[in-house]
């Protein structure tokens, strides 16, 4: 019997299903934890069915490429989900015309900040060259962050998770910089969280207000394409000065 | 559905290859985003069908990020020799540009040549 249930194992954790289904069980599970707490931000179900997979892996010594095999159909999504950015944006036309210039000088300003204090950080703290390079797109959405990081030679999947761990930072910490900065419109505190924290930041954001919300889904989009077209140029430029 | 699937497609191999064509260090599918979100201006917005699929693939959002998420397995050690300039890094970096871009954005917002509406 234990050697049937072996080859059971050996046969289920070979096959594509085996990773699919895991991943959407954890993630149903996670989702279900994170409403359990009322939403906190601490609770956040990609870090819970994260560390959950992780743990199921290990334990049952999977290799992630065995996992992935499942994993990449769900992965493969992000693709499309990235596209599909362009409906929530477009529904922002409006005011982001009546506000067109200065939202374009803070996002500039923001997105330089996110990547040019990441990188100073970790360079005066004596990260590797790879790892600099890793957490410099940590501010923008996950499917655009592991494209800029895999083009300019970071480690798209540590980005992965910097993206995830800055999100959370970004949802919990934002309330605190607003209270000793007194920023009190939301159309600034919902894009400014939306710039530092991509999605979870949005997330959080529209929990304070539809308006918060709305602009930080903006700044989200915005600041992936910003990122993705400055900082390839920026890392290049300044890969002479620091390595 | 399956509709609105193959335009985000569509519109992602589009981007694919402007991006290689060109050598553009900009991922396909924000190429694509790009192209999707001028098509829409141009076309006066999604129709049903494009908004409701989109917001069905949006809402579910963050279940996309885990299988990526998962691969922090392979960099554990990489993390575990690097994890004070990444805690320090990600912390003091995702306060600063917070600041940052809260602060410049108050300071436009009430500058009177941002003012017209």
């Amino acid at each position: 019997m234990p050697s049937r249930l072996t080859e059971i194992w050996v046969y289920l954790a070979a096959s594509p299903l085996f990773g699919l289904t895991l991943t959407l069980l954890a993630y149903q599970g996670a989702f279900w934890l994170y409403r359990r707490t009322g939403s906190h931000p601490l609770a956040n179900p990609v870090m819970l069915a994260v560390a959950m997979l992780v743990s199921i892996l290990w334990i049952t010594g999977t290799p992630y490429r065995s996992y992935f095999d499942g994993a990449q159909f769900v992965h493969f999504l992000l693709g499309p989900a990235t596209v599909a950015l362009a409906i929530p944006l477009h529904a922002q036309f409006r005011r982001l015309r009546a506000m067109a210039l200065p939202l374009l000088v803070a996002l500039v300003a923001g997105s330089l900040t996110a990547a040019l204090s990441a990188v100073a950080v970790g360079y005066w703290l004596g990260a590797s060259k790879a790892v600099l390079l890793s957490l410099a797109p940590k501010s923008v959405t996950t499917p655009i962050a592991m494209g800029i990081a895999e083009r300019i030679g970071g480690l798209p999947s540590l980005t992965a998770v910097l993206v995830i761990i800055t999100g959370i930072l970004g949802a919990v910490g934002a309330r605190y910089v607003y209270q000793a900065l007194r920023i009190e419109d939301q159309a600034t505190r919902g894009f400014a969280l939306g710039i530092a924290s991509h999605g979870i930041g949005t997330a959080r954001a529209f929990q304070e207000s539809e308006q918060a919300g709305a602009f930080a889904a903006l700044a989200m989009g915005l600041n992936g394409l910003v990122t993705a077209a400055l900082l390839p140029l920026v890392m290049a430029w300044l890969g002479r000065w620091l390595y | 559905m399956i509709g609105a699937l193959s335009l985000l497609l569509v519109f992602q191999l589009i981007g694919e290859v402007i991006a290689r064509a060109f050598n553009w260090p900009i991922p396909g599918p924000v190429i694509g985003m790009g192209l999707l979100f001028v098509t829409l201006i141009l076309r006066d917005g999604p129709d049903e069908e494009l908004h409701r699929t989109t917001g069905h693939l949006l809402q579910h959002l963050s279940l996309l990020f885990v299988p990526a998420g998962v691969g922090v397995m392979l960099y554990f050690q990489l993390m575990a020799d690097a994890w004070l300039p990444l805690a320090v890094s990600l912390v003091v970096s995702t306060f600063i540009t917070i600041a940052v871009t809260a602060l410049v954005l108050r300071v436009l917002i009430r500058h009177p040549a941002a003012r017209e509406k």
